[in-house]
């Protein structure tokens, strides 16, 4: 029943990758059938995914990996090919497969310079491949593998397309991610020798299902913390967490517009993804003690995020250090280790993913007809180019979480778990970090405000006044926008469309000790860790 | 022993019984590079355009043994175990030929072009080779000196093929003078280890370190001396693989060498070193942990560490690469420090330094191919002759895109395995200095990334020097060359089963 459509998810993965085989073969000069191949190939898989997915996908067991497929890989290491998807991974895999076209739609008469699209569409391609990989991995190397193809396409994509700063912020961003990347398969390889079974048999396995039902039992608290230190660094440089998020400004400033929109809508959130399937099923008591540190870092990127949109003058930076502020409210969801906060914060990676891509979209946009995003040069876009201006402003008030739009629905319930999280998590602490997660959203209501105000109010600042170039939104920006504004308004109606999806996998996802009811425990059963009374303890 | 035997015994010869399938790899390609020299002889300069031909030929016949007796798959000893055909020698006997043949490859039109010497050159660079497929079966001191001299000796030569350039004969002198210096100190490290074992055969060196061959008592007294032979005979290879401190002939070496001698001596003479290194550790003397891992740890380090700081400020193509082979080094002996632990521990560090060397030929021979390709349109090899490299050659950009990232270890690209492979044995140890090896390497793989995106860099997104965009020719041997090492990088990178079942390798007795 389960394995019949086992070949689905290999379909999906590869098919961009095999549309940018072919396209190497044919000669540049042919854009048009270059683009054709590239959006038919992306487009098909978005037609076909979303169709097969959403009526094969079993719903009522959203917590069971379903499309599972399963091969020798590597048997010398015992790493093994296998995918299979969740309610966990589903959403994001939608995502992906969306934006994917999009991009090329938008890209589709202006190339950024230098041109060149058969390069840049077989990049993006072989970025898609990266990304469902990475999504539909159930194998810790195979995670590993498609996590770090995922780089090089986008280095290039931000050396060869990107702004004048373009060669320091492509090598930042591939030394940071590395640098996490390979503490990561550290931390990996430990999990491999030191995993035993309760019978004390080495386990010697990669596949991450297997991981999460032994769940770091019989290993010390020493080595669990370290081998949690080294995956977080992997994870928490590319979600971008406080201290290490200072590539995302210089990466999404740089980047072409295309870039900065996948960035943003896909690839932060394999760093959080990876937080949610590997790190804390694997290791629930490291999560635990790692829990407080890691809210801590989020609020602090929260507001450290929110107070740097006060301070840029630049239209793209502005919204990067936003998504530092955005991407701190799904970290504090997730630290909550609560069924409730990482729902949250799968609906938030959604939620950013589609409201950020968008503001950098209109962003792009703009620079398009000003050839710049200076704050301050902007204003009275309502006026010059009235559908896009109020395009940017419904983007920026779903980015300020207003009720009724997907953003309210990743930021509220994230501040809101935090008031109450797992067994064993400070609740103390917690409570102050949701309060001072509280203050960030008024902040982030200011910097939005303040950008919508500058840019799109007033009058046309008099360099731009009586410039031909600006002009109203195009068919191509429209056919590109129109489904994703149109998601952030469903998803904001109708959160419960992705809330169904996710909870049943969250909540197998957590160590039942972390998320029962203290009074229905048996407290013996549970380590001391998640500090749940007992006479006598 | 042996040393006290009777005069007759001595004078009456026997000759040892020879299992001549097991030496026909040996055979084959002697005959190749003395049938070589004996065409040049007889028809001179009519003969010339087929020599490198010819080569090539005979080191696919030389594949032809090799894969006879990898079916076979029986483990051969010859001489009273001291040339031992096995699965270890067997697989570095081929990575030899094949670097080899890419490597004549690679000399074909950059020889015949240039003012060279044709002939004495691919006879010289069999004889080298030959002296590397003796290195991998060589199990006794003697025969490993013999080998190591064989394959060095021809070597220095052709460093400084380019006669009339100041540059290739510094070359070749430093590298000749410097190959001298750790021949010599090798052979006092060997002395001073047949000294306290009183054997020359690997096997019995080793089982005669644990105990005093004369009392059977516990050897504790002689550790120093058995120290000192071990520290130099590593010293000794430590040159030969350009491991810190022992690397600084190689820059200039490479940077004045004909580029494809640099390639020969960057690849093939590199990994007869290792082989050497390894045959020693894990048979000469794999029961003395405590002497040589501490060393490998030091060495190991630093030359990850130095080479990768100093490749940092290359402004040469073949400087960096020398560089990066230095850190590689490091990388490569980061094995060696934690495989004393146990037998199984040992084979998976032997099974990932066997894997990183495949996986390294083909890397680092790519690397080489293309700067080969990029300086017959550019005649240089600074690190700016690469800039803009795509926009009129977008086929050699990618190869080269492929080979830095692999050496990086990026995935889906051959080296990221070689670098896992790696990490998997250091991190299987599990002590304390094993983990922080682990974690230094780790570090380091960071810093290396650094260089090798740059160089993409500069062919994606920096414009071509003048603007010239006049497309390069790539002649059909060099264009084989890059599409062989292409390949194997990819398929490597993609589907590590190919690669890692036959380095799955032991050199333990019974293993």
């Amino acid at each position: 029943m389960i394995y019949d459509n086992d070949w689905v998810l290999s379909l999906l993965t590869f098919a961009p990758l095999g549309a940018a085989l072919v396209m190497m073969a044919i000669p540049k000069a042919d854009e048009l059938l270059h683009k054709t191949i590239a959006l038919a190939v992306s487009g098909g898989l978005l037609i076909f995914g979303t169709i097969y997915l959403l009526t094969e996908f079993d719903f009522d067991n959203a917590d069971q990996m379903q499309f599972k497929f399963d091969a020798d890989w590597i048997d010398v290491i015992n790493s093994r090919y296998i995918v299979g998807i969740d309610g966990m991974s589903l959403p994001l895999i939608l995502l992906t497969l969306l934006v994917v076209p999009l991009c090329i739609i938008y890209s589709w008469e202006h190339f950024p310079e230098p041109h060149n699209p058969k390069s840049f569409l077989i990049l993006i391609l072989i970025l898609e491949t990266g990304m469902i990989g990475t999504f539909v991995a159930e194998d810790l190397i195979l995670f590993f593998v498609f996590f770090e193809v995922v780089l090089l396409p986008m280095f290039f994509m931000i050396a060869v397309w990107g702004g004048d700063d373009r060669r320091y912020a492509s090598l930042k961003f591939f030394l940071f991610t590395l640098f996490g990347s390979a503490l990561m398969i550290l931390a990996f390889l430990s999990l491999f020798f030191l995993a035993e079974d309760s019978s004390g048999v080495a386990m010697r396995t990669f596949d991450i299902q297997a991981l999460s039902a032994w769940g770091g039992a019989n290993l010390t608290r020493n080595a669990a913390l370290l081998i949690f230190g080294g995956m977080f660094m992997g994870f928490g440089i590319k979600v971008p967490m406080f201290p290490f998020h200072t590539w995302l400004p210089d990466a999404h400033t740089q980047a072409p517009t295309v870039g900065s929109v996948i960035l943003a809508a896909v690839l932060l959130k394999l760093g959080t993804y990876g937080f949610i399937r590997i790190a804390i099923p694997i290791l629930p008591e490291a999560a635990v003690e790692w829990a407080p540190w890691i809210g801590l870092l989020a609020v602090i990127g929260i507001i450290y995020g929110a107070l740097g949109c006060l301070a840029q003058t630049d239209m793209k930076r502005l919204i990067a250090f936003s998504s530092v502020s955005h991407m701190g409210f799904v970290m504090l969801g997730i630290s909550t280790l609560t069924t409730f906060g990482i729902n949250a914060a799968v609906f938030g990676m959604v939620a950013h993913g589609l409201i950020t891509g968008m503001l950098f979209f209109v962003a792009g946009s703009i620079k398009d007809r000003f050839h710049t995003l200076e704050i301050k040069r902007l204003g009275g876009l309502l006026i010059q180019a009235p559908r896009m201006g109020w395009i940017l402003g419904f983007a920026t008030m779903a980015s300020l979480g207003l009720p009724g739009l997907a953003g309210f629905w990743g930021e509220f319930p994230a501040i809101l778990s935090a008031y109450q999280p797992a067994n064993g998590v400070p609740v103390e602490i917690f409570r102050a970090f949701m309060v001072i997660a509280a203050i960030g959203t008024v902040l982030a209501a200011g910097y939005l405000l303040w950008l919508l105000q500058r840019t799109a109010f007033g009058e046309p600042s008099e360099e731009f006044a009586n410039d031909p170039n600006i002009h109203d939104a195009t068919k191509f920006e429209y056919i590109a926008w129109a489904p994703m504004l149109i998601l952030i308004v469903v998803l904001g109606v109708f959160p419960n469309l992705l809330f169904s999806m996710t909870d049943p996998a969250v909540e197998k996802s957590l160590h039942p000790c972390l998320i029962e009811d203290k009074a229905d425990l048996n407290a013996a059963d549970c380590p001391a860790v998640f500090d749940i009374e007992v006479a006598g303890r | 022993m042996s040393l006290a035997l009777p005069i007759a015994q001595v004078v009456a010869f026997d000759r040892p019984a020879i299992d001549w399938h097991a030496l026909a790899p040996e055979i084959v390609l002697l005959t190749s590079g003395a049938l070589l020299t004996l065409i040049d002889v007889v028809f001179l300069d009519r003969a010339r355009k087929y020599t490198s031909a010819l080569a090539g030929i005979g080191l696919l016949a030389t594949m032809v043994p090799i894969l006879t007796l990898a079916i076979d798959g029986n483990d051969r000893g010859l001489f009273n175990d001291a040339y031992v055909v096995d699965e270890f020698a067997l697989i570095m006997k081929a990575v030899f030929v094949l670097s080899g043949y890419v490597v004549v490859l690679l000399s074909t039109n950059y020889i015949a072009e240039g003012d060279y010497w044709e002939s004495e050159y691919y006879g010289l660079l069999l004889t080298s080779l030959l002296g590397m497929v003796m290195m991998a079966s060589s199990r006794d001191l003697i025969s490993i000196f013999v080998a190591f001299e064989l394959l060095s000796i021809p070597s220095y030569m052709l460093a400084t093929w380019n006669k009339r350039s100041l540059k290739s004969n510094e070359a070749g002198l430093k590298y000749y003078l410097m190959g001298v210096f750790a021949s010599a100190i090798m052979l006092y490290g060997m002395s001073l280890l047949f000294g306290v074992s009183g054997e020359t055969i690997l096997t019995k060196v080793n089982a005669s370190l644990s105990t005093d061959p004369l009392s059977g008592a516990a050897l504790a007294s002689s550790t120093p001396v058995l120290t000192l032979g071990v520290v130099f005979i590593i010293i000794g290879f430590a040159f030969k693989v350009s491991a810190v401190p022992f690397h600084n002939w190689a820059p200039d070496t490479y940077s004045g060498a004909p580029i494809p001698v640099t390639a020969f001596l960057a690849v093939a003479s590199k990994i007869a070193g290792f082989v050497a290194l390894v045959q020693l550790v894990f048979v000469g003397f794999y029961d003395r942990a405590d002497v040589f891992h501490p060393l490998m740890w030091i060495l190991a380090v630093a030359s990850m560490t130095i080479g990768n700081l100093i490749a940092l400020r290359q402004d040469d193509i073949v400087r960096l690469m020398a560089y990066s082979g230095v850190a590689q080094a490091g990388v490569i002996l980061a094995p060696l420090a934690v495989a004393g632990a146990s037998h199984d521990i040992g084979d998976e560090a032997l099974a990932s330094i066997v894997t990183y060397l495949a996986i390294y030929a083909a890397m680092n021979l790519g690397v080489f191919a293309v700067i080969l390709a990029v300086a017959r349109k550019t005649r240089s090899t600074g690190v700016e002759s690469f800039n803009g490299l795509f926009h009129y050659a977008p086929g050699l950009t990618v190869a080269m895109t492929i080979f830095m990232f692999a050496l990086a270890g990026i995935p889906p690209f051959g080296g990221w395995f070689a670098k896992f492979r790696i990490f998997f044995a250091v991190v299987n140890e599990g002590g304390f200095w094993a983990l922080l090896l682990g974690v230094i390497i780790a570090i380091n793989s960071v810093v290396a990334l650094y260089y090798y995106a740059n160089i993409a860099r500069r062919m994606w997104a920096d414009e071509a020097p003048d603007g010239d965009l006049t497309p390069i020719r790539i002649p059909p041997s060099l264009g084989s060359a890059l599409v062989l090492t292409v390949a194997t990088t990819l398929v490597f990178g993609i589907l590590p089963q190919v690669i890692s079942h036959v380095t799955d390798v032991s050199l333990f007795a019974g293993g």
